[in-house]
């Protein structure tokens, strides 16, 4: 049943992702929206169905009949597992559970929208107006459609794919923006502090599919799971030798 | 007749000259939300019964603050926009606008916002009639598959929109998440006959109006508040037709109208009708005899009037292209023996009447069957009919007879039938300046008809070149498409 390479591949393949700068919707400090972010290496696709499947017969705890409530709620892996579709209806400890199994972890905010910056192209597409339609596309789409396969389209510049169109995903610190609402209350000392929120502090109000990645984080808690919320690892850059 | 001052009393206040006129008394405040807390609610817990628009709950009949629970769903969902046009809508409780909420002042209500699990979004609600922070939004910021819950004390009476509010906002707004709270004062509004919830939307599509298929939301038509679609109730087509609301003749009819927005303020107006009483912008105080009022977007009016003639009335945004161009327009029909004393019958509506009264059905048979090359002569004529009704009939007339030295005739035309190419490249671009048709000259303009595409042009022209004794051969959309490639349109011209 298992392809020969199912061993060694199991779990997606790293791939480098140079560093660099990057501006965050919402940056930590008002006064340096510029924020560094270090070489890393990313999955280049979301955890599949089939191989969370291997994931949990290794490891039974994290089973639907067996996980604790506290760390999965009542719809985790609700959807049969199984294929080539990323999985979904993982909570974030499960995700990193799995990332942490294979010696990997998963990807910080950071690190996931310096690299969903790119294009098949460019590193930074991210202010390409029909790419921007293209994403808010897939945004608009309701989530009961069903999944295609990972891999399905063309890699980005770093040979990483569906990073856009095919699922949410955790990242280590989902939420790191807490995000209550449409952010109109943003401005005074607290409120930022807090709620890190609103148009009024946010780097781009235009980038209408950012907001809604930060909003959606912002909405979960670790437990948490939705038809539409997959995953995949990262890990640190290899030392150079 | 108060206003119609005897001579006699002008003499008088004449007469008083140096005693100033009584102030007119202030007129009595409601107190507001600090006198708006009708202590404890009192009884079991009620369910707020919900309905879908134009339908409006009963009213609550209570002399006594009680605890409301409401539970609404967001459920986003694929929907038709206007005939063969679907959007990708979200919504509170499944359609657009969302549930219409009735509860008294006073009450407790205590709040269910359920996530659809199926959704992508996390949503939340603000309800303008919530008094608090943020209207109940960051309380109820809810992820798909999940509830939140929250209690507010409703302390002011009034007609309020309801709207998500998690970023960005526009968005949510733009796609449908809005909808309408009535807060009724304590002794209730006075009963009418018949209640209705219209609710006004912008809409903003990559396609043009009425471009066929599912049409993703447009960021930047947004942006800039170039709306594709004004609509009543969400979709065009919600209120007319076998959709329309409907009165008898004698009744009262109130009308509780919202505007959600996102972006376009509403000039609301019915044709043919005269408000009796507007509580502008939702209000506790009413204007009367009013023609067209203004909702802003994130407002609502309750609008009433006594209905004396039968007929059609139809509801506009008097910002009148986007009644014509952009489906906000709907319908009431009222039934009952004529009044010809007070208008004499001839509807002055049917302009806007025209493409909604018939169903529309094979329209989308005819696109689906010429997207599969099964496309039919009859099926053809069928939908280029009903297309003809709602585009040309209002000038060439339902018997294509046309207006005698106005608008030519198409029954049995001579130019019509001369020169199919002829024929398709005045659909596609008008006709300006002098023609002969039958012997007769004619000079007026026909606009170019450039929001039909060809299929729509090619089922119409088959329609008028085999009716009303015309005897042709089927026009094909290749055919049209073959016209307008060899056609100079002006810059800007939609095709």
């Amino acid at each position: 049943m298992f392809p020969w390479w199912a061993g060694i591949a199991w779990g997606g393949t790293l791939v480098a992702v140079p560093g660099g700068t990057y501006e965050p919707l919402y940056p930590p400090d008002p006064d340096r929206p510029v924020v560094e972010v270090a070489s890393f290496r990313l999955d280049d696709a979301p955890v599949t169905a089939s191989e969370f499947a291997d994931f949990v017969a290794a490891h039974p705890k994290w089973r639907r009949d067996a996980v604790s409530p506290l760390f999965a709620d009542a719809g985790y892996l609700s959807t049969p597992l199984g294929g080539d579709q990323p999985v979904t209806r993982v909570s974030w400890f499960a995700a990193r559970a799995y990332c942490t199994s294979q010696g990997k972890r998963l990807p910080t905010e950071d690190e996931w929208e310096f690299a969903a910056r790119a294009s098949e192209t460019s590193i930074d597409a991210s202010h390409d107006p029909e790419r921007l339609a293209l994403l808010l596309g897939w945004y608009g789409q309701p989530a009961s459609a069903e999944l295609a396969p990972v891999r399905a389209g063309d890699p980005n510049v770093y040979g990483v794919h569906d990073m856009h169109g095919l699922v949410w995903e955790w990242v280590e610190d989902f939420n790191n923006t807490l995000f209550g609402t449409d952010g109109r209350e943003g401005g005074d000392d607290e409120t930022l502090r807090f709620c890190g929120a609103g148009t009024l502090s946010a780097t781009d109000v235009s980038d209408y599919a950012r907001f809604m990645r930060v909003a959606f984080r912002s909405s979960l808690k670790g437990s948490y799971t939705t038809p539409s919320l997959g995953f995949r690892c990262a890990a640190d850059a290899e030392e150079v030798r | 007749m108060s206003r119609l001052i005897s001579p006699v009393l002008m003499l008088a206040v004449f007469a008083c000259a140096p005693a100033e006129a009584p102030a007119p008394p202030a007129p009595e405040t409601t107190g507001g939300s600090a006198a708006g807390d009708l202590g404890p609610p009192q009884g079991e817990p009620i369910h707020a019964v919900l309905t879908h628009a134009p339908e409006v709950p009963p009213p609550t009949g209570r002399s006594a603050p009680a605890k409301v629970i409401v539970e609404l769903e967001v459920e986003e969902k694929v929907m038709p926009i206007s005939e063969g046009v679907d959007y990708t809508f979200w919504t509170f409780g499944g359609e657009v606008p969302g549930s219409f909420i009735r509860i008294r002042q006073g009450d407790t209500v205590e709040f269910h916002l359920q996530n659809h699990p199926d959704s992508k979004m996390p949503h939340n609600i603000d309800l303008h009639a919530v008094t608090g922070p943020g209207g109940g939004a960051a309380s109820s910021f809810t992820a798909p598959g999940h509830e939140s819950q929250f209690t507010f004390k409703a302390l002011n009476e009034g007609l309020y929109v309801y709207h998500c509010a998690t970023a960005p906002v526009g968005m949510h707004i733009a796609n449908g998440m809005y909808g309408l709270i009535l807060v009724e004062p304590p002794e209730g509004l006075p009963p009418v006959d018949r209640e209705y919830y219209v609710m006004q939307g912008d809409f903003y599509t990559v396609g043009k109006y009425r471009e066929k298929g599912l049409q993703p939301f447009d960021m930047q038509k947004a942006i800039e508040e170039n709306a594709t679609y004004v609509l009543f109730n969400g979709s065009e087509g919600a209120l007319v037709g076998d959709n329309a609301i409907t009165a008898e003749v004698g009744e009262t009819v109130r009308l509780y109208v919202g505007n959600g927005g996102p972006n376009l303020v509403s000039s609301f107006h019915v044709i043919g009708e005269i408000f009796d009483k507007v509580y502008y912008e939702g209000g506790t105080r009413f204007q009367e005899n009013v023609q067209t009022t203004l909702i802003p977007a994130g407002g609502a009016a309750m609008v009433e009037f006594y209905v004396e003639a039968p007929g059609t009335y139809i509801l506009v945004d008097h910002s009148i292209f986007r009644a014509f161009n952009k489906g906000a327009l709907g319908m009431m029909k009222v039934e009952g023996d004529d009044a010809l004393d007070i208008y004499s019958g001839k509807e002055v509506d049917s302009v806007y009447l025209a493409d909604k009264v018939e169903p529309s059905a094979p329209i989308g048979e005819a696109t689906a069957a010429a997207a599969k090359g099964a496309l039919t002569k009859a099926q053809q004529v069928e939908a280029g009919g009903i297309l003809f009704k709602g585009t040309c009939s209002t000038c060439h007339q339902d018997s294509g007879a046309g207006v005698k030295g106005v608008f030519p005739p198409l029954a049995g035309s001579d130019y019509l039938m001369a020169d199919k190419a002829r024929a398709i490249g005045v659909v596609i671009n008008g006709l300006n300046g002098p023609v002969t048709v039958n012997g007769e000259e004619y000079n007026s303009v026909m606009p170019p008809m450039s929001q039909l595409n060809d299929d729509e042009v090619a089922n119409i022209l088959t329609y008028v070149r085999n009716s009303w004794g015309n005897e042709g051969d089927a026009v094909s959309a290749e055919e049209v498409a073959k016209v307008r490639a060899t056609s100079e349109r002006p810059a800007g011209a939609a095709h």
